[in-house]
């Protein structure tokens, strides 16, 4: 095998290869996914000198550990957390020389969900529709990664301008998301639209790459019965029997038969990606711009 | 037809019927090939069109309410055949619901031309329709845990084919080896939005 190859020392909870993800093909059932947080992992490529749309590495809560089969630079952002290169301290946020068979270890969030591990050549696992990413969803891409696992790299392009540091936004300590009400807020009681946007919800440990779940008032129909299947988008929050509000992220569904209440601005989702269950949430209706 | 904004850059289309919707999908991809509409998806289902990735979604919206549902586009496309074997555990129960015989269940379904309506539920999956309304199944109670690839199935007013293993409520009639989900094969899906199906049995029905 080439050495332009990435080992999984420690796969971690739950890495996943993510890129810019699939649009183009919900007609066939194909959910969009991709990184759950763009901006970070646009800004880690950044920092190896990778093109934005290079496969990353997104991790969940407690990190993982990867060791190249040849040098190579990488980054880590997203959410906080220690990094360590053979035990050493390394930069969080910033380039790290990684020597072949060194090993890189992404640790624990401090806080937030999830980081992101950014490889010079970026991860070269054979792309599917036109990305690399993995849809938890319908289970099309790699695997999530597993300790022993080996992942191609690609070969360095660096044509592009690095960085040396950039800033990142902080993981939300309470998630303010703004929505568009509607499509479907006509389906609710007036009570339970006003409760929606001005009672506390707190994130489910529920959620995961497919929506973000939260806890909080059951929100009431207004009326009964069952909405035929539709189209649904990312950010939409939709809400099952239960009543408790579903927000939909990168690997939802492509068509739905529950009432979408409101819309979630795409600018908001990324901070939505990096809340901590158990945190606050609210959510804030803003009319359309 | 009535449009809906959905977020910023999402409109959704509601016809009144699945027909409708289809049309109206017809002459958005229509539209979208001749250059006169840029948009990321468009996402037909049972009573919608969503058109998501829109630049001006309240423009369109604005030109689409109140304007008439394109008549039905004619019938160009090929047929998929979808050999079949009816063989599947809730024939007798489906037969039973629509007061005929197995043979005479899988006898109907065969003779009759389906169009997938929309697609969702797993990549490849598609919801057909052309059964006339009055053989409209529930769905079962309990769902299974596990359906097999290849499962032909009905729920509601539409057939669907089981991509590959999961868990699924719908009404077991038959199985096929036709794969309807290949990421290697161009294009991937064997059915899309708009493809006509024919179910041919593999045993003479």
């Amino acid at each position: 095998m080439t050495d332009r190859a990435l080992a999984v020392v420690r796969a971690g909870a739950l890495t996943t290869v993510q890129d810019r993800g699939r649009p183009g093909h919900a007609h066939v059932g194909v959910p969009r996914s991709g990184a759950l947080d763009p901006p970070a992992a646009a800004l880690v490529n950044r920092l190896v000198g990778n093109p934005p749309e290079a496969a990353v590495l997104e991790t969940t809560l407690n990190g993982c550990a990867v060791r190249p089969r040849s040098a190579v630079t990488a980054a880590v952002g997203g959410a906080p957390c220690r990094v360590t290169l053979d035990g050493r301290p390394a930069a969080w946020g910033a380039p790290v020389r990684v020597p072949a068979g060194a090993v890189l270890e992404i640790g624990a969030a401090l806080s937030g969900v999830r980081s992101y591990v950014a490889v010079s050549g970026g991860i070269a696992v054979e792309p599917l529709l036109g990305s690399r990413s993995t849809d938890l969803l319908s289970g099309l891409g790699p695997p999530p990664l597993t300790d022993g696992a080996v992942l191609p790299l690609g070969h360095p392009v660096d044509l592009h301008a690095r960085v040396d540091v950039a800033p990142q936004p902080r993981p939300p300590a309470e998630l303010v998301l703004r929505v568009t009400l509607g499509h479907r807020d006509d389906w609710f009681t007036p009570q339970a639209v006003r409760a929606f946007t001005t009672r506390a919800y707190r994130v489910s440990s529920a959620s995961n790459r497919i929506g973000l779940r939260t806890q909080g008032p059951v929100l009431e129909r207004a009326r009964s019965g069952e909405l035929p299947s539709e189209g649904m988008v990312l950010g939409a929050v939709q809400v099952p029997p239960d009543g408790r509000p579903v927000i939909f992220l990168a690997d939802h569904p492509t068509t739905g038969g529950y009432p979408v209440i409101a819309v979630v601005r795409a600018a908001d989702l990324p901070a939505a990606a990096q809340a901590v269950p158990g945190i606050p949430v609210r959510f804030v209706a803003v009319s359309r711009r | 037809m009535r449009a809906l904004l959905v977020g910023e850059t999402a409109l959704l289309v509601e016809v009144s019927s699945g027909e409708e919707a289809q049309a109206l999908h017809a002459e958005l991809l229509r539209r979208r090939a001749a250059g006169l509409l840029t948009v990321r998806e468009i996402v037909p289902a049972a009573r919608t069109v969503l058109l998501d990735g829109l630049e001006d979604p309240a423009l369109l919206a604005s030109r689409l309410t109140g304007s008439d549902v394109p008549a039905a586009p004619p019938r160009e496309q090929e047929v998929v055949d979808i050999p079949v074997r009816y063989d599947g555990p809730d024939l007798a129960e489906v037969a039973a619901h629509w007061g005929v015989s197995a043979e005479e269940a899988a006898h109907l379904h065969a003779g009759t031309e389906f169009r997938v309506a929309f697609c969702g539920f797993a990549p490849g999956f598609g919801y057909l329709t052309g059964l006339p309304s009055r053989y409209d199944v529930p769905r079962r109670a309990t769902p299974r845990t596990a359906v097999p690839a290849g499962s032909v199935a009905l729920a509601g007013p539409y057939t669907g084919v089981y991509p590959r293993a999961s868990p699924g409520g719908w009404q077991l009639i038959g199985t096929t080896d036709a794969v309807l989900w290949d990421h290697a094969r161009v294009p991937a899906a064997l059915l899309s939005p708009g493809t006509r199906v024919r179910f041919v049995p593999l045993v003479p029905a």
